[in-house]
């Protein structure tokens, strides 16, 4: 279930694999307080349900990304390196749900919290008050900023802007020395 | 793939909530659920004093788009949502089905609501009589209406998602327009609630399209992408036109046609194509954006600001309670 997105990404496979997750076992399991995960080194995380419009846009941003696992039974994935997160907001009436339990899960582990350095929201201005809020929820919970907002998959100008955006970001945060 | 006449669902077995196959459909029924409303809910009647404020013409104009809506409405309801149900891959499709069908008949309500509220029954009856004889209103339903009941399902989800995600906005636009300028504030409440409705509708008939496409053969797929912007043109073309016949007495038409683009772009995208008109002409007035949604000013984009500061993340002593799901 988990292989096909990175799959059609076509991207340099930037989670573990299981055999290779099984030798750096012990370092992993020392460093994360035993909650299993899968390690990744993508600067951008992202979720995206089985409507799959945040991994379209992803696709056409054609940056090295690593995707949740869609069912929060799945395990999370544990960033290795500072990164960005993008996820999407689907309409709800306030608050309370906002956050796809996936993200929270992942959130949930300390290291992910440590190293998330910003937030993309998708969603859709039709959703009025609670446009991309589940992006506004992380921003304000791990003190980050909220870097850019787009609706559904995105528009070519979205995806030039962010790109064009996060490049300019990363330079700035190693400038800044907060890319350890 | 043999194409049939619309029917009713052949065979029908037991609902089972507790076995799914496709999570969306409980998600939506959620969404749906938690999302449900009523017009009496609105406080429509504060609205009496600003409709006073309206001249005669915007007053004209507004019911006109009102009773323009309702139809629409009344097309998805009686005809459009339960075309959709025969076709359906799982059992909880269906019943997400009967929910948007009763819920547009809710919308259809709703602007019979606003009527009573602030108009009189010749004018009323006036409007309802605009509405059958407006020739671009009555093209765009029966357009719509001839592929519900054709005989291909997955065209018919394509024109579903169109009218949801595409034709109400030539509408949905003065409402925003007043509420912009502080007007019929109330009215302008229930509209949004329409709209978040029309939003989840929109999304999930184009992801069941979507899921209609997988194992179709790439030739089919490629016919029905060319029929989906065919169709789209067509739709477009007579929304120019109603538009200009709606709007070019207030002087707002040009405004209006962005909105359609902007909104053309997102039904395409919930179809799961790319949005077809370029940033030039989807330049959504401010204004208007801002009173669909406070969220989609352009102060939100981080990257286009100085960007001189950053905030570093830090770790935060998180729980699960501690984020509120």
């Amino acid at each position: 279930m988990w292989g096909w997105p990175v799959k059609r990404l076509a991207l340099q496979p930037q989670v573990s694999s299981w055999k290779a997750k099984a030798m750096s076992a012990v370092a992993a399991e020392a460093a994360v307080t035993a909650i299993p995960s899968r390690n990744t080194s993508s600067r951008l995380i992202y979720f995206s349900s089985s409507s799959d419009n945040t991994h379209r846009f992803m696709v056409k941003l054609g940056m090295d990304a690593a995707r949740l696992p869609i069912y929060t039974k799945e395990e999370t994935l544990l960033a290795q390196v500072p990164f960005v997160l993008i996820l999407p907001t689907y309409g709800g009436e306030n608050r309370s749900g906002a956050v796809p339990k996936q993200v929270i899960k992942f959130l949930n582990v300390e290291q992910n919290r440590k190293l998330i350095r910003g937030v993309v929201g998708a969603g859709n201005t039709n959703f009025g008050e609670t446009y991309c809020l589940a992006g506004d929820i992380v921003a304000e919970k791990c003190k980050v900023q909220h870097l850019y907002r787009f609706e559904l998959m995105g528009t070519s100008e979205d995806v030039a802007r962010v790109r064009e955006g996060l490049e300019e970001f990363w330079t700035r945060l190693s400038q800044t020395k907060a890319l350890a | 793939m043999t194409p049939e006449k619309l029917k009713l669902a052949s065979h029908v077995t037991a609902i089972n909530w507790n076995r799914i196959e496709d999570d969306k459909d409980v998600e939506v029924w959620n969404r749906l659920c938690n999302n449900f409303w009523l017009p009496e809910k609105v406080p429509l009647s504060n609205d009496i004093q600003s409709w006073a404020t309206l001249t005669p013409e915007e007053q004209l104009l507004t019911m006109r788009v009102f009773t323009g809506l309702t139809l629409l409405d009344t097309l998805q309801g009686t005809v459009g949502a339960v075309s959709l149900i025969p076709d359906a891959i799982t059992p909880h499709e269906e019943a997400v089905y009967t929910n948007i069908a009763f819920m547009e008949s809710v919308h259809a309500k709703s602007y019979s609501s606003i009527f009573s509220t602030l108009c009189s029954t010749k004018e009323i009856d006036e409007a309802f009589r605009w509405s059958v004889e407006n020739v671009n209103l009555q093209k765009k339903a029966q357009i719509i209406e001839s592929y519900y009941y054709g005989d291909d399902p997955l065209k018919r989800k394509i024109a579903s998602t169109l009218l949801e995600s595409f034709l109400f906005y030539s509408g949905f636009y003065l409402p925003m327009y007043w509420s912009s300028r502080a007007k019929l504030t109330n009215t302008a409440d229930m509209i949004r609630l329409i709209i978040r409705d029309e939003a989840v509708h929109g999304y999930y008939i184009g992801y069941k399209y979507q899921k209609g496409l997988e194992g179709v053969p790439e030739e089919r797929k490629e016919e029905l992408k060319a029929w989906t912007f065919e169709l789209l043109f067509e739709l477009y073309e007579n929304e120019v036109q109603y538009t200009h016949d709606l709007y070019d007495s207030v002087g707002l038409a040009e405004d209006v046609k962005k909105f359609l683009h902007y909104n053309a772009n997102k039904a395409l995208m919930n179809l799961g194509y790319e949005a077809m008109f370029p940033a030039a002409v989807t330049d959504v007035n401010p204004a208007i954006l801002s009173a669909l949604s406070p969220n989609a000013d352009e102060n939100h984009d981080f990257f286009s600001g100085s960007g001189s500061s950053y905030v570093i993340g830090k770790a935060v002593n998180t729980e699960d309670d501690d984020w509120d799901f």
